[in-house]
């Protein structure tokens, strides 16, 4: 590997940083699409120089960018996201039936095989492809038209579809992740999808057990182990075995098991991490200390990760898409917080160091390791 | 000759500095200076008006001739001043903070 490439968005635009293999140096270019929201960066695994981001604004909605060059130059492409048919309704805050209606596009998964297709999760949620680069975008109604579509309803940041796992052994499977409705799965590349949330309690809900209605906030799988799943939900982190037909807690001994993000090492697919946050009415760490907790053992058991991250008077936030892993060796871990700081480890999180400090918030993070 | 003025945002977007001008052959009204606009610039379509019903976006404004058009129906006649180009058609983005 040559190189590693950090690809972050925030609230005011985006952020491309660069280092060699030895991930310690870094070099910052951007804003690009300054004073834009940057939900998403995200490149193709078939292409390394072909990027997507998704780039919207509260007065002037949304656009998608691509770039051919690894970021260097950028070029919009379609932005139009129409749902497929009559929209139906969801849930509304007040528990009204409430018309779908687009907002912005909070994730953006390459395929695996073809950097001109692309899938979108977007609020109010739902999955649109596109399969030309980005010019055109046609929606996956299958899940939208689920039966319990119309019992959907918007977390505090609203309805969005903001996970989503493409299989690489089977082409067809496809999980994603809706606040406020669950994960779900397809297994006929999009035509027909299963809530996946048995083993979910979520006490916030009138029946805990519900089909459908759980925040989940983040799902993480490894490539080579594509049935093992983990989420952290609204409170709880998660384990599946049997690609999310059911669920068990495996929170242990984290001091709080609410928070955004998690992820898995590139390499030892039982090593993951989380960043608790003290909860969802405190939106920052515990006791003001900023920590990865990590586990080797696939959950239940987590050991913090303090060196080199802040350890008093931290108070920021850590989004669900603003935690990544590089495939060099040792693994890299990074993530970005509310307070516009990028954090990285080039040893599986063992020690950490801003990597740049200053940006506005963060909502996402990716990293490409460069050939 | 008819003049527009687009806020900073979108002018970034559609790589145009200054103002843009517009000829249009029939009567000018909002729909027939968007409908141009939006034809010589198509990534400006979905961020002024939504893309299905093309009804203005909440936080974009039409200003010309010192008043607040964006509540004014579509295919109403602007100003002469604006047919004229006297007076250009503003795009705003209103005033409004965010975070």
């Amino acid at each position: 590997m040559s190189g590693v490439r950090a690809l972050v968005g925030t609230k005011k635009g985006a952020f491309v940083l660069t280092s060699d293999g030895k991930r310690e140096r870094w070099d910052v270019s951007g804003p690009y699409f300054a004073g834009w929201e940057i939900y998403h960066l995200k490149g193709s695994p078939a292409d390394p120089n072909r990027l997507y981001a998704s780039q919207s604004s509260g007065w002037f909605g949304q656009q998608i960018q691509r770039s051919d060059d690894g970021g260097k130059t950028w070029e919009p492409v379609g932005n139009k996201f129409v749902y497929d048919g009559v929209p139906g309704t969801h849930q509304w805050y007040d528990g009204t039936a409430r018309p779908w209606e687009f907002k912005r596009v909070w994730h953006l998964e390459p395929s695996l095989k073809n950097p001109d297709a692309v899938y979108a999760g977007v609020e109010d949620a739902s999955l649109f492809l596109t399969t030309d680069g980005g010019h055109t975008w046609n929606e996956l109604a299958g899940l939208r038209k689920h039966g319990s579509g119309p019992r959907w309803q918007p977390g505090a940041g609203g309805m969005c579809l903001h996970t989503i796992l493409l299989d690489p052994s089977e082409p067809g499977r496809i999980f994603i992740a809706i606040s406020a409705a669950g994960a779900f799965r397809t297994d006929d590349a999009g035509g027909t999808w299963k809530p996946i949330n048995r083993g979910l309690v979520s006490a916030q809900l009138p029946d805990p057990t519900a089909e459908v209605g759980h925040c989940v906030h983040r799902i993480a799988m490894h490539p080579s182990r594509p049935g093992v799943l983990f989420m952290q939900k609204h409170w709880d982190v998660m384990r599946s075995d049997d690609a999310g037909d059911s669920w068990r807690e495996v929170s242990g001994n984290l001091p709080t098991d609410f928070g955004f993000v998690i992820d898995v090492h590139a390499h030892e697919p039982e090593t993951i991490y989380v960043v608790p946050i003290k909860s969802d009415g405190e939106h920052f760490p515990l006791d003001g200390k900023l920590r990865v907790y990590r586990s080797r053992t696939g959950g239940n058991e987590w050991e913090a990760l303090t060196k080199g991250l802040p350890q008093r008077d931290c108070y920021v936030n850590v989004l669900r898409d603003a935690m990544a892993v590089d495939a060099l060796d040792p693994c890299g871990v990074y993530f970005g917080t509310t307070g516009g700081q990028v954090y990285a480890s080039a040893d599986a999180g063992d020690s950490w160091a801003p990597i740049v400090r200053d940006l506005p918030g963060v909502l996402s993070v990716e990293v490409q390791a460069l050939p | 000759m008819i003049r527009v003025v687009l806020p900073a945002h979108l002018r970034l977007l559609a790589h145009v500095d200054g103002e843009v001008t517009l000829d249009l052959a029939g009567p000018v009204t909002q729909r027939a200076i968007l409908d141009a606009l939006e034809g010589r610039y198509p990534v400006l379509r979905g961020a002024i008006r939504d893309h299905a019903t093309l009804r203005r976006r909440p936080f974009v404004r039409f200003f010309a001739c010192a008043e607040d058009r964006s509540h004014d129906p579509p295919d109403a006649p602007l100003p002469d001043a604006v047919a004229t180009g006297a007076e250009p058609f503003l795009v705003v983005g209103a005033m409004a903070g965010g975070c």
